[in-house]
Formats: C-alpha cells, structure tokens, sequence
C-alpha cells in the first residue's frame, strides 16, 4: 500500500495533501501563539516557556516540543520531495511548449512551485533566526524570545524576509487548501464554494496574524 | 475574410517543426474552421505544396478526432470542438496561430497531427466492464439512483480528444482518465472491476508519462464536453478508497 502510495501520481499528491495539512495546523496554532506578543513580554515568555514544559509530568523537558518538530521535519521534507518529485514529471510530460502563450490560471496556482521554494528557504533561515540564532543580529538571548523578536524586526531586513514569505505563505494556502480537499476526494460540487472560502479566510487570517508582530515592532506598539 | 495563419509544420515525428505563415482570403464567417483550413489546404496542392495534415472525422463535435490548439486555446475561443468552431469567432484581418495538442505522450506524428494512443492504453487498463451485456437490457432490469445516473452520463460524455492534456499546464490526463472511471464506477454494472479499473487506469496514466495533476482547472475549461473539475476529485477517492481496500487483502 506504501508502495502504491508512493509510485503514483495520484498517491504523492496525497502525500503532499496530508503534509500541507499537518503543517498547515501547527501554522494556525503558532500564529495564534505568537500574538501573545501584544500582551506584553512576560506573557510572551511564560508562554514559550510554557512550550517548553508542555505534557509535564508525563514527558520530560522539551518532549513534546520534540515531538512537534521531528513531526514539523518530515512533513516538511515529505511535502518538498513530492513536490520536487511531481514538478519534475510534470515539466517532462510537456517538453515542447506553446508558441502562442496565456496567461494561464490564476496567479496562487501559478507560484505555487516558487511560492514554496521561498517558503522552504524562509523556514530554513526563521530557524537560523529565531531557534538557534546563528544569523539573529545584536547577540540572541536564548530563553527571551521577546526580545530576540523586536532585534529581528527592529532590522528592515528583517522585516521585508519575514513579510514577503507570509504573503507568499497566503498564495500557497489559498490554492494548496481547495486542492488537498480536491487529493483526498472530500470535495464536491455543494461543498466547493465552503472549501474555497476557509481556504481563502485561513490564507488571509494566517497572513495577517503574521504580520501583525513585524508591523507592531515598526509602529512601536511592540517594544 | 482575410486572415494570417501561423501553423505548426514538422514533416514527421523525428523532424524538427516550426511555424510557417500563410494568407489565406475570401474565408466566410459561417465556415467551420476546418473548413477553413481544407481552403488553405486546396491552394496548397494547387500550389504544389504539401497540405497541413490535421485530424477530423465526423465533424460534428462527437468523435473527438480534431485535436488543434488555437491562438494557446485547445479547441479555440468557443468551448466547443475545432470543427463545432465556426470563423464567426474571429475578426477578419486576424493573425491565428495553430499549434498541435503538447504533451510527450502525445508525439507529433505529422504537422498537427499528434499519436493519441497512449489514451488507447489507459482505456484497455480498466474502462471496460467484463460482464458481457448482451443486447440492450429492459431499462429498469438494474436500478440505478438518479443521481448517479446524471454523474455517470456527465462522464460518458468524454469524446476522448485529449484537449484537457493539451491545456493542462502539466500536460496532465487526470480528466479523461477520471471521466472514463468515473462513468462506470458509479454504475452497478462497472462495481465487480471498482477497484482494479481505477488503480489500473492511473498506473497506465502514469506509465505514459502524463504530468499530474496540480488542479489548476484548465482542463475543465477546455473541455468540449464539459466533464467537470470534480470528476478529478471522484476520482481520487476512488483511487483511496481501492489502495487503502487493496491493502487490506
């Protein structure tokens, strides 16, 4: 059945759909976590700390945040080696293209593929920034997350990586939402207007509880 | 009318191809396009160049033989099939640009004419039922709900031309393969072969080296029949539901 799985189209595309939605869960969660910034830097770092502790006493120190990430890691790399993988078909079953070119399907379709290149980069220094802080300017505080959030955002650079990667985050759940419901056969033709509206409203809820934290260290209500 | 055709010539499958220009006058706007290129043809002979090879047959939109993309458009502007297109749909003094149906499985056999066999091939994977039928039955011998009568009639409407593959941006035949299982898996005579026709038929769309499907939606825009996007979507939970059955035994 793995097999089956893996060796079909049809099946990597569910790969890709139950990845996107793992990851796509943690997202809602994080993002709900990271507005406790607005409520001041102790509530912001006795929740992180909180993390830490979450399923005490029946996991140990940091467990489930271990969990999460070993979870968070092969949904990432199951999501990105299928979508290598599909691409690479896709783009061999058309050698030849078009003379007469459209503009074809709408522009969240279009990036998706780029959309999720950026969002694989983004994750990869976000992590370098904010977990381990090897690239995290003016020296990173390890257990004061506050802090190490208005640095980052207090760079413009900073700010620009993070705010161009959840618009990019938007487009791809607004297209990757409607079509993992399309992979896993849970759509139809009642339920599609439904679909593409938690798809759009998760896109644009996602993104802009994202931003806000950038946007609120710039305009000084984070500080 | 007077128009510019841009066609795609390749003398055969090995060739290499490129556009040519032709002008061609005195076309009517209630012409089909077919007719329009048998014009272009006619001169060409008298010329004594070689004719633009196309497929068509029937010309009346149910065979599925014509197979041209039009201005980037498979089947052109109308949603319909290339010979159901009539010249109404241009302006005179237009500038047409003809390509074939591209997809790798789809090879260029000559100018616009492309080998759709590898269709063929996932049609003998599964899209038949092995009970023999006989002479049309009584209608009401083997009821069928009505619901599932329209679905699988909507389905069956698939000509089979591969203008879905040709606008599919991944050169993908998700909506012909899933018009073709759909329209008897959801039948009580297409049951006892459910789940071998939908693992068979997507192994052999796969094997011929179709993209997949990113649900982009052009091919349910192109098609002429009007095979809708969640054919795709029934398809795949057929294909789940049979890998997850096929697992268990």
């Amino acid at each position: 059945m793995t097999r089956t799985m893996w060796d079909s189209s049809v099946g990597k595309k569910t790969v890709m759909a139950v990845s996107g939605l793992i990851m796509l869960a943690y997202l809602v969660v994080h993002m709900l976590g990271n507005l406790k910034i607005f409520f001041g830097s102790d509530d912001f770092n006795h929740y992180a700390h909180w993390l830490r502790t979450l399923g005490e006493p029946f996991l140990h120190y940091e467990w489930a945040l271990w969990i999460i990430r070993v979870v968070l890691v092969a949904a990432v790399v199951a999501h990105a080696v299928s979508a290598y993988q599909l691409s690479r078909r896709d783009l061999r079953a058309r050698p030849t293209k078009y003379v007469h070119k459209k503009p074809r399907t709408s522009y969240a379709t279009r990036t998706m593929r780029w959309g999720g290149v950026i969002l694989g980069l983004f994750i990869v220094w976000h992590i370098l920034d904010l977990t381990t802080g090897t690239v995290h300017p003016d020296g990173f505080q390890s257990g004061h997350p506050y802090q190490n959030v208005i640095d980052t955002f207090s760079t413009w650079y900073g700010s620009v990586v993070y705010i161009v990667a959840m618009l990019a985050l938007g487009l791809h759940i607004r297209h990757g939402f409607w079509s993992a419901a399309q992979t896993l056969g849970v759509g139809s033709r009642t339920r599609d207007r439904a679909f593409k509206t938690i798809a759009n409203a998760l896109a644009l809820v996602l993104t802009v509880g994202f931003i806000a934290v950038p946007v609120g260290v710039m305009t000084g209500v984070v500080s | 009318m007077k128009l510019t055709l841009r066609v795609w010539r390749q003398q055969n499958a090995d060739a290499d191809g490129a556009m040519s220009t032709y002008d061609v006058d005195d076309i009517s706007a209630d012409m089909s396009f077919l007719e329009m290129l048998d014009t272009l043809n006619e001169e060409l002979i008298l010329r004594g160049d070689d004719p633009v090879a196309f497929d068509h047959d029937c010309r009346e939109g149910i065979c599925g033989a014509c197979s041209l993309v039009i201005n980037g458009d498979a089947h052109g502007p109308e949603r319909t099939t290339t010979c159901q297109l009539h010249m109404r749909s241009f302006e005179d003094g237009d500038t047409i640009d003809i390509e074939p149906w591209r997809a790798s499985a789809f090879p260029v056999v000559k100018d616009l004419v492309v080998d759709r066999s590898a269709f063929d091939r996932i049609i003998q994977a599964g899209g038949y039922v092995t009970a023999p039928t006989g002479a049309a039955p009584e209608a009401h011998a083997t009821p069928v709900p009505k619901p599932d009568a329209d679905f699988a009639f909507e389905n069956a409407e698939c000509i089979g031309c591969g203008a879905c593959v040709a606008a599919c941006p991944n050169g993908a035949a998700m909506l012909f393969t899933s018009a073709k299982v759909n329209h008897l898996n959801v039948l009580p005579q297409g049951a006892p072969e459910r789940e071998t026709r939908v693992l068979d038929m997507v192994a052999q769309m796969d094997e011929e080296g179709f993209g997949g499907c990113t649900l982009a939606g052009e091919c349910a825009t192109a098609c002429p029949k009007g095979i809708p996007l969640v054919s795709i979507t029934g398809m795949n939970k057929e294909w789940l539901r049979a890998t997850r059955k096929s697992g268990r035994r």
